[in-house]
């Protein structure tokens, strides 16, 4: 009697639904995917990238039109020769270029966007095996590169142009004026960000819009970039403190250079930092810290890249040192 | 241990967990209806967690309803009895909606039945009287709720009476009665706090008392305040809390509700128990009601049968046996969208075929799901984004145990504690990669389960 209901039920409308089985959940969060936290990324860049725009005018537009056409034609090319589908569609080369061309100073010549980016997707993500297989930030790997292949270009002159239209790029950057003459840019134009440097670096008030959206999105993790600050204003103050008179105070030290572009931007590349919000902070701390280290110590005046870098060599201890205790264990 | 907690718990929580849809519209508003007596009922001898029950009929006998089919194989079983009056038919074997197949005896009803408005006010309504329990003597209630054979109704139907059963060593100072219902889409339990919340309180007194509980705290998430207010009505006076939870998954499970009401961890492969605890479903405390306080065994259960994919879902009262079918059928068939049919509730339940298969004692619902619920993007690659490690309420990380049980690490696995995870799904739930988590976390358990017999 049963049997005749249920066909009458659905014979009743064509077609038939057709059933299927699978293991549980059945259900999953259809908004969240790899190519969204990609996108978050991109949306995140916006105001940074708007203000690269606005300071650099033509030597943003060359870098980031160089920088993108070369990622995604480098991730085309490699997907090929390893015969995988084309993996455009998770955006990843997307960012990776856009986050390449911000950390590039503006009359960098043409070619060194190129290699640059054939480097980072090639050596930085393809031959460990795409996406999410990377130990290193692919944007950095390409930085590191050109930053040895073409030493002068990326130099502290290499971003020095006096005979430049474009204001900005006439001056010498004010963490490397600081370190030649101790002359201290004012903290306003740090945090507007209206002086020299890296495309994407000088603004801090654009890497903190930016950077606040995407940890609301979670599309960052927030314990990278707080331990990227707690570390600089730790080290930061302390250094103030020990020379009082030198005006670069630990506020110059966190809105110069590309230390929250780093922080929020390229520290929190998913693949190449920690898993657990304990690893993540100890690694922001990590990056704050060498950053720190590079700048007080060393010769180059900004260590974002090379601190990413080693912590990003750390990042498979950090996640063995901080495996989470589970509930309810002793 | 922790010392007695009474202070009231509003918006307890316990960390990490996951915010699915909720879609309990379905069924919420739906009051629950007496399905009509089938002419079949089939009752398989292993349906709760422990030993297979053994038969006390052979074919051809007659049966009148409440009579024992079946006696407890072990201390850790329950007996079966029958929910309809009629012949006990030749023993068979069937396949549950877990993939486990199992003896079923059926019963082809003959004679007079108990039905509709009468068959309602036996099992949930009519009046519940909370005098005297308190003078009840702890091992008569044990024994009552061990003859009658229940088991947890929440879903997985763990024996209640070996709960109960007190044990010097590990005394229980708190009883918890959940309520919390947080799969989606069912509404069983909410229907049974709304139209029966004496039956509720009267069963949570019951088990305290069996217990030698001091405190019964009555667990509800924040998203069913009418079920909230209808238990506070109820048990005005009876000393039992109700703490209101707020509304997240799994907040149902054992050790999360613990955690969000009493603060307490229970330890990693513990019980509950060794934290002082007794956690039983509400439905479980109604049908121990019935059973102590009116001498019938579990027979019926309330059962929602709901989602997108269902012409007219309802919540049924249903005799234990029937099957999955005749509800269905009851509730007006498929949609023609309708893609998967789920025993129990989308996180935890189970995906099934075989639609001649019988309600068991912890089946609490039907849910059927269409192409757009269960529509899955292909898996890519781990970002690492740590999505999981946030969701999951154990505090595990869900994708170094999944890769690891995908490259058969054993050693990694354990280092990662992959025994400590309930599957719940929240990992696989979240996973922008959409990496099936939980589902590799279940190989790899059973990897570590083969290399241990080794």
């Amino acid at each position: 009697m049963t049997e005749q209901t249920i066909d009458k039920a659905t014979l009743s409308e064509t077609p038939a639904p057709v059933i299927h089985v699978s293991p549980s959940p059945h259900l999953a969060d259809q908004s969240l995917t790899t190519q969204r936290i990609m996108l978050d990324v991109v949306i995140g860049l916006i105001p940074v990238v708007a203000m690269a725009l606005f300071v650099f005018r033509l030597y943003a537009v060359k870098q980031l039109a160089i920088s993108i056409v070369s990622c995604l034609v480098a991730e085309a090319l490699f997907a090929k020769m390893r015969g995988r589908e084309l993996p455009l569609k998770d955006c990843s080369a997307l960012v990776t270029g856009i986050i390449l061309a911000l950390s590039l100073p503006g009359p960098a010549p043409w070619y060194v966007g190129v290699i640059a980016s054939f480097v980072a997707i090639g050596i930085g993500k393809a031959i460990f095996g795409g996406i999410g297989m990377n130990i290193f930030n692919p944007a950095m790997v390409g930085r590191a590169f050109v930053m040895i292949a073409f030493a002068s270009a990326l130099a502290a002159s290499g971003y020095q142009d006096v005979n430049s239209s474009v204001d900005a790029v006439t001056q010498a950057t004010p963490l490397d004026t600081f370190k030649q003459t101790g002359a201290v840019a004012p903290l306003s134009a740090l945090f507007l960000g209206l002086t020299n440097g890296s495309l994407g670096e000088t603004s801090a008030l654009a890497c903190l819009i930016g950077g606040i959206y995407l940890c609301i999105r979670r599309s960052a993790s927030w314990e990278i970039p707080a331990g990227v600050i707690s570390a600089a204003l730790v080290l930061g103050g302390i250094a103030n403190l020990a020379d009082m008179d030198s005006g670069w105070t630990v506020l110059h030290h966190l809105f110069g250079g590309s230390l929250l572009f780093g922080a929020f931007f390229i520290a929190t590349d998913p693949c190449s930092s920690p898993l657990t919000p304990r690893g993540k902070f100890i690694f922001g701390l990590g990056v704050g810290g060498f950053v720190m280290l590079l700048r007080l110590f060393s010769g180059y005046p900004a260590g974002v890249m090379f601190a990413v870098l080693l912590m990003n060599s750390l990042t498979p201890l950090i996640n063995r040192w901080t495996i989470p205790r589970p509930l309810g264990a002793q | 241990m922790a010392a007695t907690q009474t202070k009231t718990v509003t918006n307890g929580t316990f960390a990490h967990g996951v915010h699915p849809p909720e879609h309990k519209e379905f069924s919420e508003d739906r009051p629950i209806e007496v399905m009509p007596s089938p002419v079949k009922v089939m009752l398989p001898l292993l349906q709760h967690v422990g030993a297979p029950s053994v038969p006390v009929v052979k074919a051809k006998d007659a049966v009148a309803a409440g009579d024992m089919i079946s006696k407890g194989g072990a201390f850790v079983s329950a007996p079966l009895h029958a929910p309809i009056a009629g012949k006990v038919l030749k023993t068979a074997v069937s396949t549950l909606p877990n993939a486990r197949h199992v003896q079923v005896v059926p019963i082809k009803a003959d004679g007079e039945q108990l039905e509709g408005q009468a068959l309602f006010d036996d099992v949930l309504g009519g009046e519940w009287s909370y005098e005297g329990i308190a003078q009840r003597d702890p091992q008569e209630i044990t024994d009552a709720i061990a003859a009658a054979g229940i088991v947890g109704l929440g879903g997985a139907a763990f024996p209640t009476h070996v709960k109960y059963t007190r044990n010097d060593e590990k005394p229980v100072d708190t009883v918890l009665i959940n309520g919390c219902e947080c799969e989606p889409f069912l509404t069983p339990d909410y229907r049974v706090m709304l139209e029966a919340p004496r039956a509720v309180v009267a069963g949570s007194l019951l088990v305290g008392r069996a217990a030698g509980a001091k405190t019964i705290i009555i667990g509800v998430e924040n998203n069913k305040p009418r079920a909230v207010e209808a238990l506070r009505e109820a048990a005005a006076g009876t000393g039992i809390q109700i703490a209101v939870l707020k509304t997240k998954y799994p907040q149902g499970s054992e050790k999360q509700l613990i955690t969000a009401v009493l603060k307490r961890a229970t330890p990693l492969g513990g019980l509950p128990l060794d934290v002082g605890v007794a956690v039983s479903n509400v439905g479980t405390a109604a049908a121990i009601a019935r059973a102590v306080l009116r001498g019938k065994p579990l027979t019926h259960r309330v059962v929602s049968v709901t989602g997108a994919g269902i012409r007219e879902p309802k919540n049924l009262l249903v005799p234990i046996g029937i099957s999955y079918r005749e509800l269905i059928d009851f509730c007006g068939g498929l949609k023609p969208e309708a893609a998967r049919i789920v025993s129990g509730g989308p996180m935890m339940g189970f995906a099934f075929a075989n639609l001649d298969a019988p309600i068991t004692k912890g089946t609490s619902g039907i849910t059927v799901l269409t192409d757009a619920d269960v529509r899955k993007a292909e898996e890519t690659a781990c970002i690492r984004c740590g999505r999981c490690v946030d969701a999951c309420p154990m505090g595990l990380v869900p994708t170094k145990i999944a890769l690891a049980a995908r490259a058969k690490d054993v050693d990694l696995a354990q280092r990662y504690h992959i025994m400590g995870c309930f599957e719940c799904g929240c990992c696989t739930f979240t996973c922008p990669a959409s990496i099936p988590l939980v589902q590799l976390v279940r190989t790899g358990k059973a990897q570590v389960i083969a290399s241990q017999r080794q």
